[in-house]
């Protein structure tokens, strides 16, 4: 068969910036930052106090309290962001073909939350086992998918990817292979990340890949800074529904942007180091725009994966100026970890929403938290430092890069009918 | 209501999601309060946490309504 055209016709978001997708862009747009003391677990003994967390979440005012209960906080975002974007989608569920609508969610890590309170119980407790039968359906990385389908009778694909931190947009390339192929005509996907908690921020921080701005959370995030220091913990989720264009057209649905390709690779290097010269993202990028039929001078925004860590964020520059040479000049480049923190699992989700925002309005969400240039970084190219800039975006690229070396890279275009 | 009969309600309030009037002692955790074979075996370690005891397996099958888990209980807890 011909390859489809996948559009996207639906976003959701819950992020550190706000509860839904009007409020994530206008937090960007904005350039506001996500981050403060962290208010999950007392901090007092750990390295890093801080992190970008949800605001006034509560997941009852969404979701009915035995539901919630059954979710770890991975899933009860998950279900929420992707309730947003199926309402935003407006799908009829009496005119669409409910076999062939699919789920495929990512996450980096899983139900961690209450994994961790039950062998916290046990272990302290006398030996006798009273493990919850939902500590296993809580955890496991695929119950997202399986639970926005149960939500929503959607009967198609339904599994879960896990990439680290390219988890979501692996997930989205998964979910544009499917479409494109014609193996579902619609795809929920995205990811969602929920652990801020001992475990986790005490792991990031052995790795030393957080920051530890303690004195100043809100300028922690600060990618491309001379005196950057690590990653800020995010959490939230990202949702996109995805469908043929003829899918779309067929039931008059509202198209934010065309998908126009996506690529994979990987380092080959090192569990946690990205590779020096970025090759594993020089290879990823060069294979997104293959995939999309697009040249570098196509390309009018990167929203770089970012992290504001000191080795991972030249890597990618490095390779950003390899793949698109002088068009390289002409590139906005952004972070928006520098406002979102770093959402793990989810941060393709929310960030390929981002691009599509910026397509749709015309605005590339800025670098925020900038002070000092890094002499390493070529003071010619554009990072949108501090203040969100208008210009047409007609197609924008979604880096992301996971611990164990996996990238993935996804692009938008502006939609143009034939 | 025992004391028993109370603390019992309260769990079945809080990990079922039903109103208290539901929680009659003829009300059956499956066919009247909403519970899958999940929230059953949830519902019983509840009770052994709560009361601190060990209800055996061939026992716990046996308790399906909120008036046999009272009962049992009543009978079993020192």
């Amino acid at each position: 068969m011909q390859p489809r055209r996948v559009v996207v016709t639906g976003l959701g978001a819950l992020t550190p910036l706000g509860n839904s997708t009007a409020d994530y862009w206008q937090g960007l747009a904005n350039g506001v930052s996500g981050a403060g003391f962290i208010k999950q677990f007392d901090t007092a003994k750990f390295k890093t106090r801080f992190a970008c967390e949800l605001k006034d979440f509560d997941p009852t005012r969404y979701l009915d309290k035995k539901e919630a209960r059954k979710m770890d906080p991975f899933t009860q975002t998950a279900v929420i962001a992707a309730d947003e974007a199926v309402l935003d989608a407006k799908i009829d569920r009496n005119s669409v073909n409910l076999d062939r609508i699919g789920v495929i969610w990512a996450s980096g890590i899983g139900g961690m939350i209450g994994f961790c309170n039950e062998l916290k119980e046990f272990y302290t407790g006398d030996g006798t086992p009273r493990f919850s039968p939902f500590l296993i359906p809580r955890l496991i990385l695929d119950i997202a998918a399986g639970q926005i389908s149960m939500r929503h009778g959607f009967r198609g694909p339904n599994f879960a990817v896990a990439s680290a931190c390219a988890s979501a947009t692996n997930a989205i390339i998964e979910a544009l292979h499917h479409i494109r192929y014609g193996l579902a005509d619609m795809i929920i996907t995205g990811g969602s990340e929920n652990v801020i908690n001992e475990a986790c921020v005490g792991g990031f921080n052995a790795m030393k890949a957080l920051s530890e701005r303690n004195e100043d959370p809100l300028t922690a995030s600060r990618p491309f800074d001379l005196d950057r220091d690590g990653f800020v913990m995010g959490e939230g989720a990202g949702a996109l529904v995805l469908e043929s264009y003829e899918h779309a057209l067929e039931r008059g649905a509202h198209i934010y942007a065309e998908l126009g390709g996506g690529g994979a690779s990987a380092d080959a290097y090192h569990l946690t180091a990205p590779h020096p010269e970025g090759l594993g993202a020089r290879l990823v990028m060069n294979r997104a725009l293959e995939d999309a039929g697009l040249l570098p001078s196509d390309i009018d925004y990167i929203n770089v994966h970012g992290t504001s860590t000191p080795l991972g964020d030249i890597a990618e520059i490095k390779a950003i100026q390899h793949v698109f040479g002088d068009a390289a000049y002409q590139l906005n480049i952004s972070s928006t970890k520098s406002m979102t923190g770093h959402l793990l699992g989810a941060a393709g989700a929310i960030e390929s929403i981002a691009c599509i925002k910026a397509i749709e309005h015309g605005l590339v969400p800025p670098t925020i938290n900038h002070f000092t240039d890094d002499p390493q970084l070529d003071p010619k190219l554009n990072f949108t430092f501090n203040v969100a800039q208008q210009r047409e975006v007609r197609a924008a690229v979604c880096n992301t890069f996971g611990f164990g070396g996996h990238n993935a890279s996804v692009i938008f275009k502006k939609f143009v009918a034939e | 209501m025992s004391d028993i009969a109370s603390r019992v309600k309260k769990i079945i309030i809080d990990k079922l999601g039903v109103e208290e009037a539901e929680v009659t002692p003829e009300a059956s955790f499956t066919n009247d309060l909403g519970a899958d074979s999940l929230d059953t075996v949830e519902l019983i370690m509840e009770f052994e946490k709560e009361f601190n005891i060990s209800i055996p397996d061939e026992q716990a099958e046996t308790i399906t309504t909120v008036g046999q888990a009272v009962a049992y209980l009543e009978e079993h807890v020192k």
